[in-house]
């Protein structure tokens, strides 16, 4: 069978169980449009800005637990893309992106929109190809998703030069894939394990610290057994959020500056902590000496270099999360006294009375709109079964602090890299991927308008997601540590001069709302929600509201400013 | 914190850029690159990279993991700890006055080297051996009047049984 490079990619990326793909056309990707209009099967979302078509392929990629695509043209079109795919190298979300390239022949010479992306993305990207024999491209896109989706996963791009997707040659399935310098290990070590479950039986005050890894491993249920067998209360990351449910009372709330005060006094005074699927990133350790100082740390890691890269711990495991928790939970069923219970007590009323004297909390009189009222009401009205996106900031932090995640790849972030624009695109993908579901972005005024072309993309392709937007007139999250620590001179963070965002969204085909008063936040918000099509709500809230509890930059966990 | 010395050995798949990903993880992790020597082996697409690294002790197993986390690296050797021969090459051009020729042939003769160009005023030198002899052999040609100097980095490949 005589096929196209253009052809070959869309065949290649249908073999792999994705269905739609996220992109924007340019001169060299011509002939990979041309093909793609003449099939059936592959699903192309045109997107307004290619950084949205990455973010919406990484948001696709978590919500339907699949490997995300994103399609786009040389130059700039490339160039666009790699916000979209740092946010998902820190992530560590499988994606796999395509960029055009200009024709072999010209690749050196400074050709028209000819810019070396494989070069500027070696830093962020897990691997990356250009493909310089079209014999070689079946073979190449296999392999790329491979790497994309196994052992810590990560963005892999491919470079496509236009003269190799013109090129037409006789098509023969690529082999299956075998690499010699590349066999992550994901059965864990007994021994390791073993150790953890005689440490959890002599541990008075246990904790458990879920992050993004057990999401993307699918060890939500292996986290909670372990949890609910031998009492351990469990924190979480902001990309481990649902790792866990969150109604649980077992549950301790996000940990880091802007965790809760149960979490990080939890971690303060724990004696063992069983780390999984986290990485010790700086927001959430805070000062590294006093993290966790009387633990002892089980660290569970896919990845070797995640292991002693900020923390020092005692019983590392190398292993897929999922694998080695189900090792503990046997290990722990085969020879568990439950001996060690009565010991739990006295930890976990510790836990509950920082519980009940320091909780989240916030102050809702009837004149100002709280933000975190807002997100509260969407909680309830939601019963919180949606995906939430979010942007970055003040926003993304209260969204992870009152909305309640019980359920895994339900609350898409950009946690590792933090960009500003992300949630938009992302609800479009999370809602191409997964129809049926209820998408909302919670948004700043700040950042929603970054990447708000994408309004424009929802419309099109008839994917109705709903936007919050908390209207502060600030970049809130840069206001706030203005106020603490830069003797509140709001340098370039007042936002006042905006767009009027019902009409933005009107303007796009959208619906808008606007809501200014705290008795008609939960009728704005049903009202946006059970509207059909795009819907954005916004919401005038208090300007100077800030993210409590938060830990200073530098500081130690336990020592929090509180309201 | 002290810092010590490392010598790796790594095999990597010789492909266009892979040499751009090393020289990348080391520089966007701040770590340091002392010398390095690439060459092919006997197997085809597989080339060794000899690289020496000076860094402190917890950082060199962050190193050897994310040299190995590379896709195209297929294996990282530390022969640090074990035994290994070394060698370094260098070309070392000098002053050759007639009444210090004695002297250099002397020293040539002695750290056994060869003279591989000779001018009406210089000679070049070829020096093969370990970074000690070469520091050895420079440190007595200097007094005459060195010229200039070009050397490879380390190569170094684990001897038989090779644990000390």
């Amino acid at each position: 069978m005589k096929l196209t490079g253009g052809q070959i990619l869309i065949k290649m990326i249908k073999a792999e169980g994705v269905d739609t793909i996220f992109g924007y056309p340019g001169g060299a990707v011509i002939d990979i449009y041309d093909a793609l209009v003449k099939q059936n099967g592959l699903n192309h979302i045109l997107v307004r800005h290619e950084q949205g078509a990455v973010h919406a392929a990484d948001a696709y990629a978590r919500a339907n637990k699949s490997v995300g695509v994103a399609l786009v043209t040389s130059g700039p079109g490339a160039t666009n893309t790699v916000t979209g795919i740092a946010s998902a190298h820190s992530d560590s979300i499988p994606l796999v992106v395509f960029t055009g390239q200009v024709p072999t022949a010209l690749i050196g010479n400074d050709a028209f929109q000819e810019v070396d992306i494989v070069g500027i993305t070696r830093p962020c990207t897990k691997h990356n190809y250009l493909i310089k024999n079209v014999d070689k491209l079946a073979s190449t896109i296999k392999e790329a998703f491979h790497l994309a989706r196994s052992g810590r996963p990560g963005p892999v791009l491919i470079d496509l030069p236009k003269d190799i997707m013109q090129a037409q040659i006789d098509f023969t399935e690529p082999k299956e894939i075998s690499l010699k310098s590349y066999k992550p290990n994901y059965k864990p070590n007994k021994k390791q394990l073993n150790k953890v479950v005689d440490l959890i039986r002599r541990a008075k005050s246990p904790v458990i610290f879920a992050g993004g890894g057990v999401i993307l491993s699918r060890a939500s249920d292996q986290i909670t057994r372990l949890a609910k067998m031998a009492d351990i209360p469990v924190t979480a990351s902001l990309m481990g959020l649902g790792a866990f449910p969150g109604s649980h009372p077992l549950w301790l709330g996000m940990l880091g500056m802007h965790g809760t005060y149960r979490a990080n006094m939890s971690i303060g005074h724990c004696d063992l902590m069983i780390a999984a699927g986290v990485r010790f990133d700086d927001r959430v350790t805070g000062n590294i000496e006093k993290f966790a100082p009387e633990a002892k740390i089980v660290q569970i890691d896919i990845d070797p270099t995640s292991i002693h890269k900020n923390i020092e711990v005692q019983c590392p495991i190398v292993g897929d999360c999922k694998a080695a928790l189900e090792g503990i939970i046997q290990l722990m069923e085969d020879k568990d006294t439950n001996d060690y219970k009565n010991d739990r007590k006295v930890w976990l009323d510790r836990i509950e009375e920082w519980k009940s004297t320091t909780p989240l909390r916030y102050e809702q009189d009837n004149v100002v709109i709280k933000p975190q009222f807002v997100i509260e009401k969407l909680y309830e009205l939601t019963k919180g079964e949606a995906i939430i996106t979010t942007e970055v900031g003040q926003n993304q932090m209260w969204a992870a602090q009152y909305y309640h995640f019980d359920k895994p790849n339900h609350f898409i972030t950009s946690g590792g890299l933090g960009v500003m624009g992300f949630g938009l695109p992302a609800a479009i993908g999370a809602k191409a991927a997964c129809p049926d579901k209820l998408v909302v972005d919670i948004a700043g005024d700040g950042s929603i308008q970054m990447n708000i072309q994408e309004l424009m993309t929802a419309i099109e392709s008839k994917i109705d997601v709903k936007i919050v937007i908390l209207n502060n007139q600030y970049l809130g999250m840069v206001r706030q540590w203005q106020e603490l620590f830069y003797d509140k001179v709001y340098s370039s963070t007042n936002m006042e001069n905006a767009p009027d965002f019902v009409k933005l969204a009107e303007a796009y085909g959208a619906k808008g709302l606007r809501c200014t008063r705290p008795d008609e936040v939960e009728s704005t918000l049903s009202e946006g929600l059970e509207t059909e099509g795009t819907v954005v709500m916004e919401f005038a809230v208090d300007r100077e509201e800030s993210v409590y509890p938060m830990v200073p930059a530098g500081g130690a966990i336990t020592e929090m400013l509180l309201v | 914190m002290k810092t010590n010395s490392y010598l790796l050995s790594i095999l990597v798949d010789d492909e266009p850029g892979v040499l751009s990903r090393i020289a990348g993880l080391f520089s966007g992790r701040g770590f340091n690159i002392d010398s390095l020597s690439v060459a092919s082996t006997v197997e085809p697409d597989v080339s060794r990279i000899t690289m020496v690294t000076k860094c402190e002790p917890h950082i060199i197993e962050q190193i050897k993991k994310q040299l190995h986390k590379l896709i195209n690296v297929i294996t990282v050797n530390d022969l640090t700890d074990k035994k290994y021969v070394q060698r370094e090459l260098a070309l070392i051009k000098i002053n050759a006055r007639p009444e210090k020729k004695a002297d250099i042939l002397r020293i040539v003769d002695i750290f056994r080297c060869k003279i591989v160009d000779v001018g009406l005023s210089h000679y070049t030198i070829e020096v093969s051996g370990d970074s000690e002899k070469h520091d050895a052999i420079i440190s007595l040609l200097n007094p005459m009047g060195i010229i200039e100097i070009a050397s490879t980095g380390s190569i170094a490949l684990a001897r038989e049984n090779g644990k000390k």
